[in-house]
């Protein structure tokens, strides 16, 4: 059986020109780059090279990246690395209840360590009201950390008017960009972010690898502490090869934007469309385009998330769910429970997250594939009266 | 994740439906919680002759419940309140521990049917 994988916020395959550029520095090119000896210099100049490839996709300068080991290190260190520099300022910070944990949990700890946080509602499309930000800050708010696009229902948010509000007030502005790359245009510079992390392994650069974006001048306590990598800022001997592929990945990511966008946003609405047709009482978790190309989310009536996701693993499709089940949890996403949905219908959801490497034919196999697995599963449902 | 039996069981369950005229039903569980599980018993003198299922949950749900079923048919009321949801778990080779409490329901919505079968037959409603 063709197995075809659906799968790709969680994460993506490294593409060939991605291994290709990794490869010597996972064999011969193997010097430390903080080593003074050729060996080291030799190293040194592509770390710096892909310094520059991430730096140019975001519209920043290279001594504004700093690489890190995860899009979840980049924002702790962010987060918390904002807060403590900050903390004699003031001591609130502003999020939204549907960041991923990697930004959640990490205020949720700020909290019980003495700072004060608000969780900015949405609406039923998943979007940040900017009036709602506005009105929730409060003289000593030192952070507003939102995320760019979401990893489960593919809302893009206004950043670029989210940040305005924040500079106005002269307030730090991080937004975890770990879904954007790739996918969304990025300036740093015009979007006013003072703080972006992203990782590696979502635009198709290995595991392992991330980068934080710091604006010139914003100061951060660091999270790591050790050597004098990363300007002092970041401990650790550089991921080498992880990191140069990263630096190809952006790079590619960023000159192949258009052209994937809108081979992913067709695959993209025939897919939604394709499911509304055939599957009744299913309807579509986030915006209709205000959403990630490749993000398609559904919540699916009467039926349960992990069931689906098996089924739909038997019938050789990979995808993800936000069903209790699957979270680990006994409740279903936050993220679907913020945009309104009711524990039952979170718990019938899927997501299914394209990739350029998909075909318009994957869709329609998938489309298909969906069918049978729902009418089976609707079947054996004690909630569901097929007439 | 999930053992071959409770692929099986996952995939092609046994007594999947409901039984008209049913001697006792049991529904368990809530749609909040993600798992619903309904079991419909026909007894006759004391045996349970016939017995069907639906559930709403996860693959472990599924296949628990249709064991469950599995295990109690041709059995007597007595026997059939024996099984345990152990009994149900390890007979599948055994669930992720996270799992568990879905071979919980299972053994409940068994449990209650059967309750409910006995009731009506002390309330008259229903004969041996």
């Amino acid at each position: 059986m063709n197995r075809i994988y659906m799968d790709n916020a969680a994460t993506t395959r490294i593409t060939e020109p991605v291994l290709e550029a990794m490869m010597p520095y996972l064999t011969d090119v193997f010097g430390n780059p903080s080593s003074v000896h050729a060996f080291g210099r030799e190293a040194r100049k592509p770390l710096e090279q892909a310094r520059k490839q991430v730096a140019d996709a975001l519209g920043a300068q290279p001594n504004e990246i700093y690489f890190t080991g995860c899009g979840t290190e980049s924002d702790n260190w962010a987060i918390r690395g904002a807060a403590y520099a900050s903390a004699k300022k003031g001591k609130h910070i502003i999020t939204s209840q549907i960041e991923h944990h990697a930004v959640l949990h990490t205020v949720e700890q700020l909290e019980k360590e003495g700072f004060t946080a608000t969780y900015l509602p949405v609406d039923e499309f998943g979007l940040v009201n900017p009036d709602d930000l506005e009105k929730a800050i409060q003289p000593d708010t030192i952070l507003i950390t939102i995320m760019m696009a979401n990893n489960e229902i593919g809302t893009i948010q206004p950043i670029e008017q989210l940040a305005q509000i924040a500079k106005d007030h002269k307030i730090l502005f991080h937004t975890d960009a770990v879904q954007a790359i790739g996918s969304v245009k990025i300036d740093v510079k015009a979007m006013n972010i003072d703080l972006l992390s992203l990782s590696g392994h979502k635009f198709h650069a290995p595991k392992g690898v991330g980068a934080l974006y710091i604006r010139q001048g914003v100061k951060l306590q660091r999270l790591i502490y050790g050597g004098a990598q990363e300007r002092t800022q970041r401990g650790g001997t550089e991921n080498m090869a992880s990191i140069i592929g990263m630096g190809k990945a952006i790079e590619l990511a960023d000159q192949q934007m258009e052209q994937h966008n809108q081979k992913l946003c067709a695959m993209r609405d025939r897919m939604i469309e394709g499911i509304m047709e055939s599957i009744p009482e299913t309807r579509l978790n986030g915006h209709a385009t205000k959403r990630l190309p490749g993000n398609v989310n559904v919540s699916i009536r009467y039926i349960e998330g992990e069931g689906i996701l098996i089924g739909m693993d038997l019938e050789g499709i990979a995808a993800s769910s936000g069903s209790a089940c699957t979270s680990g949890s006994l409740d279903p996403s936050h993220v679907l429970l913020a945009i309104g949905l009711t524990h039952e219908i979170a718990h019938g959801s899927l997501r299914l997250t394209l990739s350029e490497d998909n075909t318009m034919e994957d869709v329609e196999i998938a489309i298909a594939a969906l069918t049978r697995v729902v009418t089976r599963l609707r079947s054996m449902s004690p909630l569901y009266n097929a007439n | 994740m999930y053992t071959e039996q409770v692929m099986d069981h996952f995939m092609n369950p046994r007594n999947v439906g409901e039984i008209e005229n049913a001697s006792g039903t049991g529904t368990v569980g809530n749609a909040k919680c993600g798992d619903i599980m309904k079991i419909d018993i026909k007894v006759e003198n004391g045996v349970i002759v016939d017995v069907k299922f639906k559930t709403f949950g996860c693959g472990a749900a599924i296949a628990t419940s249709s064991r469950a079923t599995e295990m109690v048919l041709g059995k007597t009321i007595d026997e059939a309140l024996q099984v345990t949801n152990k009994q149900v778990a390890e007979s599948l080779g055994g669930l992720p521990q996270v799992k568990m409490h879905c071979s919980i329901l299972a053994e409940e919505a068994l449990q209650k049917a059967i309750m409910d079968y006995k009731q009506r037959l002390d309330a008259g409603e229903i004969s041996e």
